[in-house]
């Protein structure tokens, strides 16, 4: 099994001492962050992206993706103990882990959420193995045309997936996208956006862009309301599940990593949305729905699992097509292009080490997480006691000094400034910012297979159309976009994402 | 405003939204188009400008209550805005920023910090200090002394290189 070989690679990259180090380093930091809460993987990870100029490509996203997924295990625990979601996708958790904490049973809620995350964790990153390679096979077959549509699908299905007004997600992506193509146009060298500064030649930088719209914008949504965290922590006891305990958990966790595994592969999914369907999915086929809301394991164990697959397997379209799902993998693909790397099918069959070096330490990541989190609970509670008005000077001090180091260009950091009082703007008018990045990251890749698929066909644009894979990719783009403007599914999407 | 007034929010949004669309037209005015087959530099920002100023118009028409008595969101009308905090810490991200070549690093990041923990209402001078102090020692220890980046500590005004 060839397979096999492949994973005998990845773990002999992922065992050396650096490797080891900085996934520990990344699912530490994970950790850290999720327990915080106002301060979350997007911000985290725009903030080390320089610092990772000076790492070997595979450390660097050896340690980027641990901090994702560590995350995920770290807001689990807040949200159990004092129902404060450290992140969005925990936010489910809270409902029933919080209650359980309530009864006395914080011990095992937080064994489920750990225990439910490394299975679900183990079995997305099998499927991450054994699906990537193939599906970078096909895209390698991809024309220019194919690839401007799948970009198209892409952006469209994140935009309908997403919470909030479709029209004006699809406008911050168009607003991503035209900031994207500021700087030197590829082919001609014509400067284009740049208000004839020097300093922008180049383009806005990437990492101005989301320290400003998620870092800044974070601490300033966070001061509209600051108010006093009282801390009151049971204590936990009592880590170990009982035989029933078991026995009601495995089928939700089994939903879960499938629901997960299959909703992070889509764009625009992740682990959000696969922790918020898979309660619901729980809440409807449980033998006893009353208990919801009211402390059900299942209520914990389904969400968890969910939501540690849907960030597992976000990244596989990040990995195979070099297409992001979500604000963390356009950082991820951020990361790669510093490196040098081009993201793509290629990165699969020219980069072994780094791809199965990837997922072997996303394994070893998921189970330190295991044992991070459940027998060190206790000091990452105590953190919790840290207030915000003494963190967040510091978080502003790394934004400053991390954008700066990345061309040593004030301008950015002036850039960083700006984006932050705009994405404010953005908020305040409920456009979600992780929209504009995402057509940021996508945008100048987009024009050049538009222009280079124009080109082969001759300036007739039915070649979109009349090639049958790019025709079935805008045609599945069209009807994510129909579906979600009907009036009767309008209704139920607003109602399933208040839930 | 009014009783042509829906939503406030989507009205203003809107009207961004068209506004963003003309001024990234207007600084790409001067970009050759070209034509589909040989697309200038010029072709497809425009297009994008077009596609916004459509989302633009569509989310303004939302915001808008073509009958008198559609029922005003008054969740939307109700917006509050730290300005004390956003003005100071944007204010403290820009002097990083001009502080950084001439005083050097130690000097703009305790700066930065030291203003930004006033946006807090719990700030008090003593705090602020000690953040900043910390900040300015953990700075130096990690990316100076421990990534090795070429950041002086001091600039030329206060006797760095």
């Amino acid at each position: 099994m060839e397979i096999f070989d492949h994973l005998a690679l990845g773990f002999s990259v992922a065992f050396t001492f650096q490797n080891l180090f900085y996934c520990f380093l990344g699912v530490l930091l994970g950790t850290l962050i999720g327990v915080l809460p106002g301060l979350g993987p997007v911000p985290t990870i725009a903030m080390l992206l320089p610092i990772t100029f000076g790492l070997p490509p595979v450390a660097a996203l050896i340690m980027l993706s641990g901090i994702y997924y560590g995350a995920q295990y770290g807001g689990s625990t807040t949200a159990i103990l004092i129902n404060l979601p450290g992140e969005s996708s925990s936010v489910v958790t809270a409902i029933d882990g919080y209650q359980m904490a309530r009864q006395g049973r914080a011990g095992a809620a937080l064994a489920t959420a750990a225990l439910g995350s490394f299975f679900a964790g183990s079995v997305a990153t099998f499927l991450l193995a054994v699906f990537a390679p193939p599906l970078a096979d096909v895209a390698l077959k991809f024309g220019p045309p194919e690839y401007f549509s799948l970009m198209v699908l892409g952006l469209v299905a994140s935009v309908s997936l997403a919470s909030g007004s479709v029209v004006k997600a699809l406008a911050m992506v168009v607003l991503g996208i035209l900031l994207g193509l500021s700087g030197q146009d590829v082919y001609t060298g014509t400067p284009r956006f740049t208000f004839d500064l020097i300093e922008l030649a180049d383009g806005i930088e990437f990492v101005a862009l989301a320290m400003g719209l998620f870092g800044m914008v974070e601490i300033i949504r966070n001061l509209e309301d600051e108010h006093g965290r009282s801390v009151l922590v049971q204590k936990v006891k009592g880590l170990l599940l009982t035989k029933e305990d078991f026995k009601r958990i495995i089928a939700p966790v089994l939903r879960g990593t499938v629901l997960g595994s299959f909703l992070g592969i889509l764009p625009g999914g992740g682990a959000m949305l696969s922790s918020f369907a898979a309660y619901s999915i729980e809440k409807r086929v449980s033998k006893y729905p009353e208990q919801f809301g009211k402390g059900a394991i299942e209520g914990v164990a389904g969400p968890e699992s969910a939501n540690n697959a849907g960030a597992q397997t976000s990244f596989i379209p990040m990995l195979t097509l070099g297409i992001p799902s979500n604000p963390v993998m356009a950082l991820m693909i951020g990361a790669l292009i510093i490196q040098g790397i081009v993201p793509g099918p290629n990165v699969v069959n020219e980069q072994p080490n780094l791809f199965w070096g990837l997922i072997a330490s996303m394994w070893l990541g998921n189970l330190m997480l295991v044992i991070l989190n459940l027998p060190l609970i206790g000091m990452w509670v105590r953190l919790l006691t840290v207030p915000y008005h003494i963190l967040f000077p510091l978080i502003i001090g790394f934004c400053c000094i991390g954008v700066y180091s990345v061309n040593n260009n004030v301008y950015d950091v002036y850039a960083m400034a700006a984006f932050g009082v705009f994405g404010y703007l953005l908020v305040k008018l409920d456009c979600e910012p992780a929209p504009l990045l995402l057509g940021f990251i996508i945008g100048p890749m987009l024009e050049e297979y538009l222009r280079r698929a124009m080109l082969i066909s001759r300036g007739d644009p039915t070649v979109f159309v009349t090639r049958p894979l790019s025709a079935v990719m805008l045609a599945m783009a069209v009807l994510a976009l129909a579906v979600v403007l009907l009036p009767s599914v309008r209704k139920k999407r607003e109602e399933a994402f208040k839930e | 405003m009014g009783r042509f007034v829906r939503s406030p929010k989507d009205v203003v949004t809107g009207l961004l939204l068209i506004f963003l669309a003309a001024w990234f037209a207007w600084l790409g005015a001067d970009l050759p188009i070209g034509r589909a087959i040989r697309m200038g530099p010029g072709y497809f920002p425009l297009v994008l400008c077009g596609i916004l100023a459509a989302l633009g118009l569509i989310v303004l028409l939302t915001g808008l209550a073509f009958r008198g008595d559609v029922e005003v969101d008054e969740d939307a009308r109700r917006i509050a805005i730290p300005w004390q905090g956003m003005i100071l810490i944007t204010v403290s991200v820009v002097l990083f920023g001009l502080a950084v070549r001439p005083l050097g690093l130690g000097p703009a990041i305790g700066l930065a910090v030291f203003i930004s923990s006033a946006a807090s209402r719990r700030f008090t001078l003593v705090s602020g200090a000690a953040m900043a102090a910390v900040m300015v020692l953990f700075a130096w220890a990690v990316f100076v002394h421990g990534l090795g980046l070429p950041l002086p500590m001091l600039g030329p005004w206060l006797g760095g290189y």
